[in-house]
């Protein structure tokens, strides 16, 4: 356990894993947003709730 | 006025909507009033009166308190309590809670600013205020943050709206700045003097992570809350990428929290950290501007707007400023930049390139869109709306060209050198030098503060004629009954 934290002190062994880390992670919610046609539906579809959302839906839910 | 409507009103909670947003209007003109004053003592220091109270020393902190936390908080309470309501379809879970929040929230920005004129402060830009002030917000902020995580946990959505996440990231994030940054030990229960937990450069660092982070969640992620919902709403148009504006999220509330250091270029800091977060500040260049873009471009379509509605023109203007000022930003952070830009007037010039151009901006335009709807009538006058418009644009304009000459003059005065190594100028000829565009900037503030005040008066106006409105149709209403 000593080791692995000495090794993350080590500026030279830091800086290359948090670059493939972020990079990594960058990507991939790039590709999860992206790739994924019924995804890519679903996520656009959310463009329209402010265009929804009205003061009568509001009265429905709350009676 | 239909009976639908006037039910709706009292499903979600508008009035505490109402109160934030009537006290972040008088606010907005009143820290800005206080701008204008401390940028007349700098042009023409005999305003200071040789008063205490009054001097740009204790104006400064009031001005800046008003305008971000008077101003732009309340705008943000009102707002986001408007957008989680309406778009997750749920009143607030609790009346009391939130009007918790508001008296909460007034009373720490009142206290504040009699606080700084009063002469007591912690020294900490943009968190001047002094323990037991502290204390009032780190309280009155879990409430916010419980009432609004309950809204959305009750919520009749399947999905929780974009908008919603950056007001939530801003809620948390503004959580975790306030009570780090303000962890202080005061000398007695009974002394409003503390001494911070923290010293030297990380006190230093702590400070800047704070101020940074507050540029970056109070006055970049939720006025983007407000953006992804007024935006569209204004347009009548949904906004333009959804899947952009998840990338737009992620990518900023990451990057955001590594950028603080910037502002310690060339100082005790260690070199790497001040270089870590100028490479970061250019990351940051891609949210900010996909964001913009994803704004903008919701208006594709339908430019000719930006012609007959000025309130449009307010959203896309404080839009054009946002991308303005975060590619002026990560320019800033770049240290060969900042050598000659820190410690002078432009830095000045930035923050009031984001804070009148976009967050004044976007806030003004959402407001000119959810006041009527609050109060359920027309604005007052559209005239007005206009005028408001061209006297912030023009005031914004002045400003901003003023702070740079000044900036960019001091910066390379300061480093010039003669022939035989020695400083070209002496410090008071770079004084002597900014006397012009500080008038120059001073009347920039004017014509800003003065569209803020026509602001108050149709704001005012509107209520006014929202009453006279129900009187009447009350009065129609029970002469209906008393002749049938």
């Amino acid at each position: 356990m000593t080791e692995l934290l000495t090794w993350f002190t080590s500026m030279e062994f830091t800086k290359p894993f948090a670059l493939v880390l972020f990079f990594v992670t960058f990507v991939s919610i790039i590709a999860y947003v992206y790739l994924g046609k019924d995804r890519s539906k679903r996520f656009e579809s959310y463009r329209y709730i402010p265009l929804q959302e009205s003061d009568e839906k509001c009265n429905e839910k709350e009676s | 006025m239909s009976a639908l409507a006037h039910t709706s009103t009292t499903s979600y909670n508008y009035e505490i909507i109402r109160k934030f947003a009537v006290m972040a209007v008088i606010w907005g003109a009143l820290g800005m009033f206080v701008g204008v004053y401390i940028a007349l003592e700098l042009a023409w220091p005999i305003f200071n009166f040789d008063t205490p109270a009054i001097t740009f020393g204790r104006l400064r902190p009031v001005h800046t308190t008003l305008v971000i936390f008077g101003f732009g908080g309340s705008a943000l309470f009102a707002t986001s309590y408007y957008v989680v309501q309406r778009t997750c379809q749920v009143r607030l879970p609790s009346d009391m809670m939130a009007n918790f929040t508001f008296w909460g929230w007034q009373l720490s920005i009142g206290l504040a600013a009699i606080s700084y004129m009063m002469g007591f402060t912690q020294a900490r830009e943009y968190a001047e205020m002094v323990w037991p002030i502290d204390l009032l917000i780190a309280v009155t902020w879990i409430v916010y943050f419980l009432v609004f995580v309950q809204t959305l946990q009750k919520r009749s959505q399947p999905h929780i709206y974009v908008a919603n996440w950056f007001f939530l990231a801003f809620i948390l994030a503004t959580a975790i700045l306030h009570i780090f940054n303000n962890m202080e030990v005061p000398i007695s229960f009974f002394s409003l003097k503390s001494y911070s937990l923290h010293a030297g450069v990380q006190d230093a660092m702590t400070q800047w992570w704070y101020g940074h982070n507050a540029v970056g969640f109070f006055l970049t992620a939720a006025f983007l809350g407000m953006m992804y919902y007024f935006v569209p709403k204004q347009a009548g148009r949904p906004v333009y990428s959804y899947r952009l504006s998840i990338i737009h999220f992620w990518a900023l509330v990451f990057l955001y929290m590594w950028v603080g250091a910037h502002h310690l270029h060339w100082t005790a800091l260690p070199d790497w950290t001040s270089t870590l977060a100028a490479t970061f500040s250019i990351l940051l260049l891609l949210p900010s501007w996909g964001g913009m873009i994803n704004g903008i471009m919701t208006l594709s379509g339908a430019w000719d707007k930006l012609r007959t509605d000025p309130v449009i023109r307010f959203l896309i203007v404080a839009l054009s400023f946002y991308g303005m000022s975060t590619f002026e930003g990560p320019l800033m952070s770049l240290k060969s930049v900042n050598a000659l830009s820190h410690y002078t007037d432009w830095t000045i010039g930035h923050v009031h390139s984001g804070a009148l151009g976009w967050v004044a901006m976007i806030t003004i335009g959402s407001f000119y869109h959810m006041i009527p709807r609050l109060w359920e009538t027309r604005m007052y006058s559209t005239r007005l709306i206009y005028l408001h418009f061209w006297l912030a644009t023009i005031g914004i304009v002045l400003y901003i060209s003023a702070m740079w000459v000044a900036g960019i003059g001091q910066g390379l005065m300061l480093r010039a050198f003669d022939e035989y190594g020695n400083l070209a100028y002496t410090f008071i000829e770079t004084v002597a030098f900014l006397k012009e565009p500080y008038v120059v900037r001073a009347i920039g503030g004017v014509f800003f503060v003065a569209g803020m005040f026509i602001m108050v008066f149709n704001v005012f106006m509107t209520i006014l004629q929202s009453r006279r409105e129900r009187e009447m149709l009350e009065a129609k209403l029970a002469s209906k009954m008393a002749s049938a």
